[in-house]
């Protein structure tokens, strides 16, 4: 028992790189809040990394929410649960936002969002128990990957985890729905570490957060120390608000001061890190068994009439969320889901909002979106600011060219897309789509050997 | 959803606010104050053949783009750049015509025939300067003394500092200018290279301004600093001649820290910065000619590459290429 308070730790900058980006966290004082039951939603069965789902309803079927609609036998995946209640009027192919065409179920919602009469706490004694109730929460990465969280808890039995890594970062500018967490969902995100931790044995607990939200700290701070079981293990760290700092390799390295290798994960270092709305969502769950179905979403732009932090059920029309938020101001030019950094610039509003989403943003024409086009002057920013250390600027080289070797020399597959690198080019190259390029050519070189 | 057509493109969606041709303006700004100190010291015909450098670059920039059926590229201010940086490596005296001649090499043969920003592997200013140097060498070392009528045929002319060293055994000999006369530029030399302390000034606005790295300027600097200071057996005066003396604070500051021709990596660039150091010692030393900067920085823009090669900084995470050796 301790009677000291919740350690508070500032991270010593170890990594190198990183970028300076405009925060714009212009929705960081509004509360979520809960967005009117939609008239229908689309359910695809793929929103996440890994195997998709199969549809287990059909036309015609009357389902509640929270009731699974699509799951899929292979572990490499989590299942889809009804987010409204109502009648399901159609199964077959939708189009996502990134253009990407998978099966979907669609359900006309009743406006009543009766629950599912099977949905109870799931008993949770071991890490067994842990894994099989994450995996049917469906539950996967809220920070944007969509990586299932069950396999990230499913530690392979040769390798040791000493340390959980709470990422409450939030790089990205516009986005505050990890931050908006941790101010009205404090005591969830506890909650969540403590089982997490009691029943995957974690030596040490870090709470990651960038040093411009200090309310949240504080937060965060207060509730850690009322609880004597947190005050031994659970620090909060503060993160120098730079960009990429929230990338999963950069927290581990500021955390524990362990450097992940190339093509490796964080649990060959011995650290887990997860979303902060992750570890919430599953404390609730472990107390409702209510799955995921619904999910924070930051809708901000200059294009939107009102910015708001808001509470959708999966599946939401992107349209009827901008509507929701007042609709657009002006003709939008660029809408993207997701931050601005690493989001996906998608090309209409008429695709469902999947799990991994966390903000939508829509911009009529800005200064800084759009850089003229112009040759590389070698400047070498692209590679001062790269947190992996590669050298993007000679990586677009050999992609042009198609030098697969060069590629591999040039370590293009440790790139993370964290889009440092076209961000900071004063010729305005597409940077990123250029490491895509250069891995796609490793991948072909590597399936002709 | 509506009409118009929204636009896909690949991440990130928002950038930094520097431009190519901010850059370019900045480095410009850089040199506004050694420009100036040229006007003062070199009169009106200083800023005559500035005038001609700058507007041949241009010029010729425009016509290669143009025969080429490439866009145009004079708006990025790199031209401007290459023309203001060859005007301040010459003579006040210099005929007009050599001047523009040494402008179109610049652009025409050492850039735009590599094909254009980016990609020559030269510095292109200086490589006119020794082309012009070769060609020239009466007219290219004419070394008018300051405030002297810089458009006549007989103003006095003066040995730069540089040749003074030389002649003087590299040792301080009473020949030499004092050093608060170096310090202003008050002695025979390229327009640009004289006055240090106006270079001083833009290489103070250019690292505020997070244009250049301070490496190259340190490991250049330092390096002859530091030969100097053992081969002049601890005379301070001695080094403190030789690093505001010739074209060595242009060099180091404006040239040497070019992005085309200098090394990406941080590695890369103290090495490249420690080599031009040594080449320009050994060549103001041990050499026939008094001055080596130009020649120093060219031969190391040759190696760039190379440099780069052995310098790509480790990735992420992955170990060192010495201990993956040791373990097969």
């Amino acid at each position: 028992m301790s009677k000291h308070g919740t350690e508070l730790l500032t991270a010593v900058s170890r990594g190198r790189g990183g970028v300076r980006v405009p925060h714009r966290k212009n929705t960081a004082e509004m509360t979520v809040v809960r967005m009117p039951v939609p008239a229908r939603v689309v359910l695809p069965m793929q929103q996440h990394i890994g195997a998709p789902c199969v549809p287990t309803v059909k036309v015609g079927d009357v389902v509640a929410v929270g009731q699974v609609v699509g799951d899929s036998d292979k572990p490499f995946s989590a299942p889809i649960h009804a987010s409204v209640s109502g009648k399901v009027t159609a199964v077959g192919d939708v189009r996502l936002a990134n253009g990407m065409v998978t099966k979907g179920v669609t359900i006309e919602s009743d406006g009543e969002m009766r629950l599912y009469e099977g949905l109870c706490p799931p008993k949770v004694e071991n890490r067994e128990d842990l894994i099989a109730a994450v995996r049917a929460s469906g539950l996967v990465g809220l920070g944007g990957a969509g990586f299932p969280c069950h396999i990230k808890l499913n530690v392979p039995p040769d390798k040791k985890v000493d340390t959980l890594i709470v990422n409450a970062a939030e790089c990205e500018p516009y986005i505050t729905v990890d931050y908006r967490e941790c101010i009205e969902h404090a005591y969830d995100i506890l909650g969540g570490i403590k089982v997490l931790q009691r029943l995957l044995g974690f030596e040490r607990v870090v709470i990651a957060v960038e040093d411009n939200k200090p309310e949240a700290i504080k937060k965060l701070k207060a509730i850690a120390d009322e609880d004597a079981d947190c005050g031994n293990t659970v620090r909060l760290m503060t993160l120098r608000s730079r960009y990429p700092q929230g990338a999963e390799k950069m927290m581990v390295l500021s955390a524990t001061g362990r450097r992940v290798p190339p093509g490796k994960l964080p649990a060959d270092v011995g650290c887990m890190v997860m979303n902060v709305g992750s570890i919430a969502f599953i404390s609730r769950y472990l107390k409702t068994g209510k799955p995921l179905v619904s999910r924070s979403v930051t809708v901000d732009g200059t294009a939107i009439a009102e910015p708001k932090n808001i509470r959708v059920p999966i599946g939401t029309s992107l349209s009827d969320i901008v509507e929701f938020c007042g609709g657009f101001t002006a003709e939008p030019r660029k809408i993207i889901s997701g931050g601005p950094m690493m989001g996906v610039a998608i090309c209409g509003t008429d695709a469902p909002l999947c799990k991994q989403n966390n903000a939508l943003l829509a911009f009529a024409s800005e200064k800084d979106m759009e850089k003229p086009f112009r040759d590389c002057i070698r400047c070498g920013r692209c590679v001062e600011v790269c947190p992996m250390s590669l050298m993007p600027t000679l990586i677009e080289r050999y992609a042009r060219v198609k030098d697969a070797d060069a590629l591999g020399r040039m370590n293009v597959m440790t790139c993370m897309e964290c889009g440092s690198c076209a961000f900071a080019c004063p010729s305005g190259r597409p940077l990123v789509q250029y490491m895509r390029l250069g891995k796609q050519i490793l991948r072909e070189e590597g399936n002709k050997k | 959803m509506n009409g118009k057509r929204l636009l896909v493109s690949a991440s990130p969606h928002i950038h930094a606010p520097e431009t190519t041709r901010g850059i370019m303006l900045d480095v410009i700004l850089a040199l506004l104050p050694a420009l100036a100190a040229a006007i003062w010291l070199f009169g009106s015909r200083a800023a005559v053949l500035t005038a001609v450098c700058v507007g041949t670059a241009v010029l010729a920039e425009w016509l290669s783009r143009k025969a080429m059926k490439r866009p145009n590229t004079i708006g990025d201010l790199s031209a401007v750049v290459t023309g203001l940086l060859l005007a301040l490596n010459l003579p006040a005296t210099l005929p007009l015509w050599m001047a523009a001649v040494g402008s179109v090499i610049a652009i025409v043969v050492v850039k735009q025939m590599f094909g254009g920003i980016g990609q020559n592997f030269v510095n292109p200013a200086l490589t006119a300067r020794i082309i012009l140097m070769v060609s020239f060498p009466t007219a290219m070392a004419r070394w008018v003394a300051p405030f002297e009528h810089a458009w006549s045929a007989d103003a006095v002319t003066q040995a730069t500092p540089m040749a003074s060293l030389a002649a003087g055994g590299n040792a301080v000999s009473d020949s030499l200018p004092s050093l608060s006369q170096m310090l202003f530029g008050l002695h025979g030399g390229s327009m640009g290279e004289v006055c240090s302390l106006a270079l001083l000034l833009g290489g103070a606005y250019l690292l505020i301004r997070r244009v250049i790295s301070p490496i190259i300027p340190v490991a250049y600097l330092g390096t002859v600093a530091l030969w100097m200071f053992a081969a002049g057996h601890g005379d301070l005066t001695f080094v403190a001649y030789e690093l505001l003396g010739g074209g060595l604070l242009l060099g180091a500051i404006f040239m040497a820290t070019d992005y085309t021709t200098s090394p990406i990596t941080a590695k890369g660039k103290w090495i490249f910065g420690i080599g031009c150091g040594i080449i320009t010692s050994v060549i103001r030393l041990y050499g026939s000619l008094p001055e080596g900067v130009s020649f120093s920085i060219i031969l190391m823009n040759i190696l760039v590459p190379h440099i780069e090669r052995l310098t790509q900084p480790r990735a992420f995470g992955a170990e060192k290429k010495v201990k993956e050796a040791a373990k097969k």
